[in-house]
């Protein structure tokens, strides 16, 4: 029960960003995912029928769970799932909401989305509504848990963003991206070569790395040597961004899809939490590598060099550290880094082009917090956001839980701009 | 390959609804980046909050019209307070990732399904436009030169807009020619040498704001009347992107060049779409290009347009190379 609001919310929190996603289709149309705990629900029927009453058409899920109808022209209409073909041991969440009443826009595909869940589980606007036999603080112990997950997501991601700022004053917007750039990766080794998903990760993770090398070797280092400014080359980032993602878009599509492997594992419960297996294997890779950055940023050559140049790049420079290729290497393990987490982020919710996106003002609220341009206050900030997100749902609605994270990120601007590590000076 | 309706179609968009819109969300834009060199990455919300301020007040409340618009402009002044006092005293960078985030924070709640009863949820609000289209004197019928016309209702906005647009130039004209708009400039320049002359940057800078957010939320009335409705991912964070594109692409700091570079952006959008769209159902393109796909590749074509422009020439096209501080920090 307690996956099923888990698999609901987190399908909730997709759909509000793939509702976001413009439809690119010529015609109007009516269409749909069906779903129950992230698996696919075929044979259902769904009818169509126009406002003045008169039926339009009817179309049955695919085995993918897709279900599309094509509608005359824009206007109100009804949707109705036909509860008699739904699968056994899957029921409509709401049941009242059978059918929907819908307003589809001239030249827009409207998604339409039915919450399923499975039988006999309770119906609740909320996960406050959970089923009464846990506890508060079991809550409180699992969306915990769930935060940590995000946090070190968030995380994995900050430390690219928050190395490359402190090094090269780059407030780089085209960050998320990585992210999306990991995860298709992966998903295309994955689903479309068939490779299992650990060694698309692996894959993923290398041509990640190459990724960011090549950016910084051939884009970023190019307009550093130019003098392009700070403030152009923030802009340049945005425009490097929307390439990126449309270039997503253009190959992957709007929809988001979830990669082969690991899809519908059964939770286990360790003390109050229950999650996937794959949960705790990700957040243990996840602290892993992070412990890895971390301890080679402070015990290594090269991770002192960078520490030094994130410091003061003239004053590295001067006592013989090569700047430049400092530089190049952290772009390089930033974007292998990103990558990695772009998978992760693929593991728990889907792949899809605008998810790293999505997490990037996360990934900035993190840095901010813990303290733009220092490595480990990226981490801390990112964790506490993580955690934020996840346990502002007690009291917040869950699709309003971003809100809070970008709420704190305007508060701590306005207290200690500076971030919780970061020092007065580097806020000009 | 119909190239009657491609050109057609392209003309018209060189002074539609979109022109306008992005023209006054560009005009504001460049008021506060081209003139005072303030990084607001949340264009969309002022142009969000006042459309949502006008459509909520007259559809929800059953208020009327004028108090919607009053409404509208008090909701982006607020707005403009909010996200300039925490931000204003900070570097250029804190301000933008401060400002996509209040962007975000807008259309997120805008979209919520708690607050649905108020604004509409993911439909938004519908039923408003009633009074300003009551307004229209021009009678039923069709208006322009042989086949690019536009019926009474789009003649009616686009009239509306195009006046305020002007305005919006006059008044930007001659503020940027007064003592005021010299300090703003100056502000751009070098924040500690005005500092130093005893001016209250950190007033002046919220005057900008306010003042860029305000011509911005003329587009969003405009863009909700124009459509009738408006829906929260109208106002998703890429408006305020091509809004940043049209002010480059025309040059910052430049009376006209957002609105020639509104025209522009949206003359090569809709003719590359349109171009695109007809080749591939003419089956010109490799079948890699499908209908519904195509649309990407012009956005994509937004993206590195920005990059190239500000890569070789950032002064865009009026714009002059000594007037634009793109490293004010």
């Amino acid at each position: 029960m307690r996956r099923a609001v888990i698999a609901f919310t987190a399908f909730m929190g997709g759909l509000v960003f793939l509702l976001a996603a413009p439809a690119w289709a010529d015609g109007e149309a009516l269409k749909g995912t069906l779903q129950n705990q992230g698996q696919p629900v075929n044979g259902v029927k769904i009818s169509v029928v126009a406002e003045d009453g008169k039926p339009v058409d009817d179309a049955t899920s695919g085995a993918d769970g897709k279900w599309e109808v094509p509608v005359p022209k824009a206007g109100k209409y009804k949707v109705t799932l036909d509860t008699s073909t739904l699968p056994a041991g899957v029921a409509l969440k709401f049941k009242d909401r059978s059918t929907l009443d819908v307003q589809v826009y001239e030249g827009s595909v409207r998604n339409v989305l039915f919450a399923l869940a499975p039988a006999g589980a309770k119906g609740g606007a909320a996960p406050a509504a959970d089923d009464g036999g846990t506890s508060f603080w079991d809550r409180v112990a699992q969306l915990t848990f769930e935060g940590f997950n995000l946090g070190l997501i968030i995380a994995l991601a900050a430390m690219g963003l928050s190395l490359v700022f402190g090094t090269t004053g780059l407030t780089n917007f085209a960050h998320g991206e990585l992210l999306t750039f990991g995860a298709m990766c992966a998903y295309f080794f994955n689903v479309v070569v068939g490779v299992h998903l650990v060694w698309a990760a692996l894959l993923s993770v290398v041509i990640g790395g190459i990724f960011g090398y090549g950016q910084d070797r051939f884009f970023w280092g190019r307009l550093r040597r130019r003098g392009s400014s700070l403030v152009a080359m923030m802009i340049i980032s945005i425009g490097l961004a929307l390439f990126l993602r449309y270039v997503f878009l253009f190959f992957f599509g709007g929809e988001g899809a979830p990669f082969a492997d690991y899809n519908a594992q059964p939770g286990v419960q360790v003390g109050p939490i229950s999650a996937a297996p794959k949960n705790f294997v990700a957040m243990g890779i996840e602290l892993l590598v992070l412990v890895i950055v971390g301890v080679a940023l402070l015990k290594t050559r090269i991770g002192k060099a960078a520490r030094a140049v994130s410091d003061n790049p003239a004053l590295a420079a001067s006592s013989g550290i090569n700047v430049d290729q400092v530089i190049r290497i952290i772009w390089t393990v930033g974007g292998a880094v990103a990558s990695l987490a772009g998978v992760m982020l693929g593991l728990s919710q889907n792949v899809s082009y605008q998810m790293g996106f999505q997490i990037l003002l996360l990934v900035f609220a993190g840095v901010t917090l813990g303290g733009l341009g220092t490595a480990f206050g990226a981490l801390v900030g990112s964790i506490v956001v993580g955690l934020f997100i996840q346990l502002s749902t007690v009291v917040v609605p869950t699709e309003l839980k971003t809100v809070g994270a970008l709420l704190v990120l305007i508060l701590v601007m306005l207290f200690r701009p500076q971030g919780i590590l970061g020092r007065r000076e580097r806020i000009g | 390959m119909d190239w009657n309706a491609i050109l057609i179609t392209t003309v018209k968009a060189s002074i539609g609804l979109e022109t306008v819109v992005y023209a006054l969300a560009a005009i504001g834009v460049n008021i506060q980046f081209g003139y005072a060199g303030l990084l607001n990455f949340g264009q969309a919300a002022f142009l969000g909050v006042a459309a949502y301020g006008m459509a909520v007040t007259v559809a929800t409340f059953h208020l009327p019209f004028w108090l919607g618009i009053a409404i509208g402009l008090a909701a982006t002044i607020v707005l403009a307070f909010l996200l300039g006092i925490p931000t204003l005293r900070l570097r250029a960078d804190y301000l933008a990732i401060v400002t996509i985030a209040a962007a975000e924070i807008v259309r997120l709640v805008f979209r919520s399904v708690k607050f649905s009863s108020v604004f509409g949820g993911s439909d938004g609000r519908q039923n408003f436009s009633g009074d300003f289209f009551a307004m229209n004197p021009y009678a039923p019928g069709t208006y322009g030169i042989g086949p690019i016309s536009f019926n009474e209702r789009v003649t009616w906005i686009l009239t509306v807009g195009w006046v305020l647009i002007a305005i919006c130039c006059g008044l930007v004209y001659l503020l940027m020619k007064s003592p005021w708009g010299r300090v703003l400039k100056a502000i751009r320049e070098d924040e500690d040498a005005v500092r130093s002359l005893g001016k209250n940057v950190f007033s002046y800078k919220m005057q900008a704001l306010v003042l860029g957010g305000l011509v911005g939320c003329l587009g969003g009335f405009l863009f909700a009347l124009g459509q009738a409705s408006v829906q929260p991912d109208l106002f998703s964070t890429e408006f305020t992107f091509y809004a940043y594109t049209i002010v480059i692409l025309g040059g910052a700091a430049r009376v006209f060049s957002p609105v020639v570079g509104a025209a522009i952006f949206w003359v090569l959008l809709v003719f590359v779409g349109n171009t695109l769209s007809e080749a591939v159902s003419a089956g010109l393109l490799p079948s890699l290009f499908t209908v519904n796909n195509i649309g990407a590749v012009r956005f994509m074509l937004v993206g590195l347009g920005l990059m190239l422009l500000l890569i070789f020439r950032p002064q865009g096209i009026f714009g002059d190379k000594r007037e634009i501080a793109l490293d004010a920090r």
